[in-house]
């Protein structure tokens, strides 16, 4: 079944974790990990570069701009890619977008 | 591999079984048809002390459980150990006997996450097959509260042949609570559910309903909540991979401290299981009999052997295989390349409109007000 995003994350989101979300890092483990409930996912260091500036007090555009900056990489395509990784986690519900 | 061996990975969660003792009777419960006593528990020094061993093993998540966790007065000292520990810590609940006071203490610990069951959305059906009057209703109040402390809810529904055809409405259900994520069960027959299988048991018609029922819903509601099915085994082609592989991804400690690499284990004869309270649970994690039993595939015979899911799904459950064919190293029968496939098919067929056996303690044992149904 083709399955369309339900939700767009917009530039003005100030996205979060919400409680019962935490990414932690695990040597054990191999390295970052996102705990939710019942739930265990392995976090690769882009998606946690990404995921640890999900504050709740920066925005989707600064955080573009951050990680653009910080690994000196085209904007337009930090911006997909960060879209469609948030986009994916909110729908599982691993990700709130105030 | 070395010559002792599979390698040893590390475990990733815990289940915790603080206590056996329950206010509720379901006749699916997968606690062993003979509970640990309340005298028998480990007291909280020990909790405290095998979380920390856990978390330097590797594990992230503890799944604090029973039994009903609340009858445990001292739940939310176990709460902070967890988090003293580092782990992320999930308590599985009836919601019955856990007061809001209690709910408030934990969600200020730090607890991470609360699972509560529901037996069905028909609160009368639900009250008869929890055995317990007014279970539906308690429960329908916590729920409110955990979504009021901010804590994130799952809905469980264990699904068999009383409320299958109410999925639907205990979805919206569990919407309507707050809950994020929901999981519908199918019943897994270990413990008190083998013994109540007949009355349990879907038919075939019922149960790829109930897959269409989730699939649809699932569409209907993505970024609403979250709805995870665990397959009804008996009706499958393969196997599951029972606990992600036995002695690989997971642990379960009982109320009086034997650590088994799943809940239902000790069905199996002639394993030996070691006790947190002789054994670090390093020690037991790498080399009890009962975990080095079948880690890997070393153990296995053909199909199994031979087989290129031999690593997805590690010849399904041990359990089960031994349960059904009598030979826990035997290809789980449900796996339709088990010679012994036709068992399961008769069992599925066997369905008899009978009374529930409810899972019972001897009520001295309890420390929890119970009203049971009559």
């Amino acid at each position: 079944m083709m399955t369309e995003p339900v939700i767009q994350v917009s530039d003005s989101d100030r996205p979060r974790l919400p409680r019962g979300v935490r990414l932690t890092h695990n040597e054990t483990q191999g390295g970052w990990i996102l705990l939710a409930p019942e739930r265990v996912f392995k976090a690769d260091a882009i998606t946690a570069e990404i995921l640890k500036r999900c504050t709740g007090e920066t925005t989707l555009l600064e955080i573009v701009d951050d990680l653009a900056s910080t690994f000196a990489a085209p904007r337009e395509r930090i911006h997909a890619d960060v879209v469609k990784l948030l986009g994916g986690l909110a729908e599982k519900k691993l990700l709130e977008l105030g | 591999m070395t010559k002792n061996g599979p390698s040893v990975p590390a475990p990733l969660g815990l289940l915790a079984e603080l206590t056996h003792r329950c206010p509720l009777g379901c006749p699916y419960c997968s606690n062993p048809l003979a509970l640990d006593k309340r005298n028998d528990e480990l007291d909280t020094a020990t909790w405290a002390r095998v979380f920390g061993e856990a978390a330097a093993l590797g594990v992230l998540q503890v799944h604090l459980s029973g039994g009903e966790p609340a009858a445990r007065r001292d739940l939310p000292d176990i709460v902070k150990a967890a988090r003293d520990a580092a782990l992320y810590s999930n308590l599985i609940t009836s919601a019955v006997g856990l007061t809001p006071q209690t709910l408030a203490a934990l969600a200020a610990t730090g607890l991470d996450h609360v699972q509560i069951s529901i037996q069905d959305s028909d609160e009368a059906s639900a009250d008869h097959i929890a055995g317990y009057k007014g279970a539906s209703a308690r429960k329908r109040t916590l729920a409110r509260e955990v979504v009021r402390l901010g804590l994130p809810l799952t809905i469980n529904m264990v699904v068999h042949r009383a409320n299958i055809a109410r999925i639907e409405t205990m979805v919206e259900l569990a919407l309507s609570l707050g809950a994020s994520r929901v999981e519908i069960a199918h019943v897994q027959y270990y413990g008190w559910a083998l013994k109540n299988r007949a009355a349990l048991m879907p038919t075939r018609d019922q149960v790829d309903d109930a897959v269409r029922t989730v699939e649809t819903l699932r569409e209907r509601h993505r970024g609403q909540i979250v709805i995870d099915a665990v397959v009804p085994d008996y009706y499958a082609r393969f196997p599951k991979p029972c606990v992600g592989g036995w002695g690989r991804r997971s642990l379960n400690i009982t109320p009086a401290g034997r650590v088994l690499p799943c809940h239902a284990a000790e069905v199996i004869p002639g394993l030996e299981f070691w006790n947190v309270r002789e054994h670090s649970l390093a020690d037991i994690w790498r080399a009890s009999p009962a975990f080095m039993a079948f880690r890997g595939t070393d153990w296995m015979q053909e199909p199994c052997k031979s087989c290129p899911r031999r690593e997805q799904d590690f010849g399904g459950c041990r359990c089960q295989a031994f349960m059904l064919t009598g030979d826990a190293r035997a290809t789980d029968p449900v796996c339709h390349l088990s010679p012994e496939h036709a068992i399961v098919a008769q069992a599925a067929a066997e369905r008899a409109d009978e009374a529930y056996d409810y899972r019972c303690l001897q009520s001295a044992e309890l420390s929890i007000p119970i009203a049971k149904e009559n």
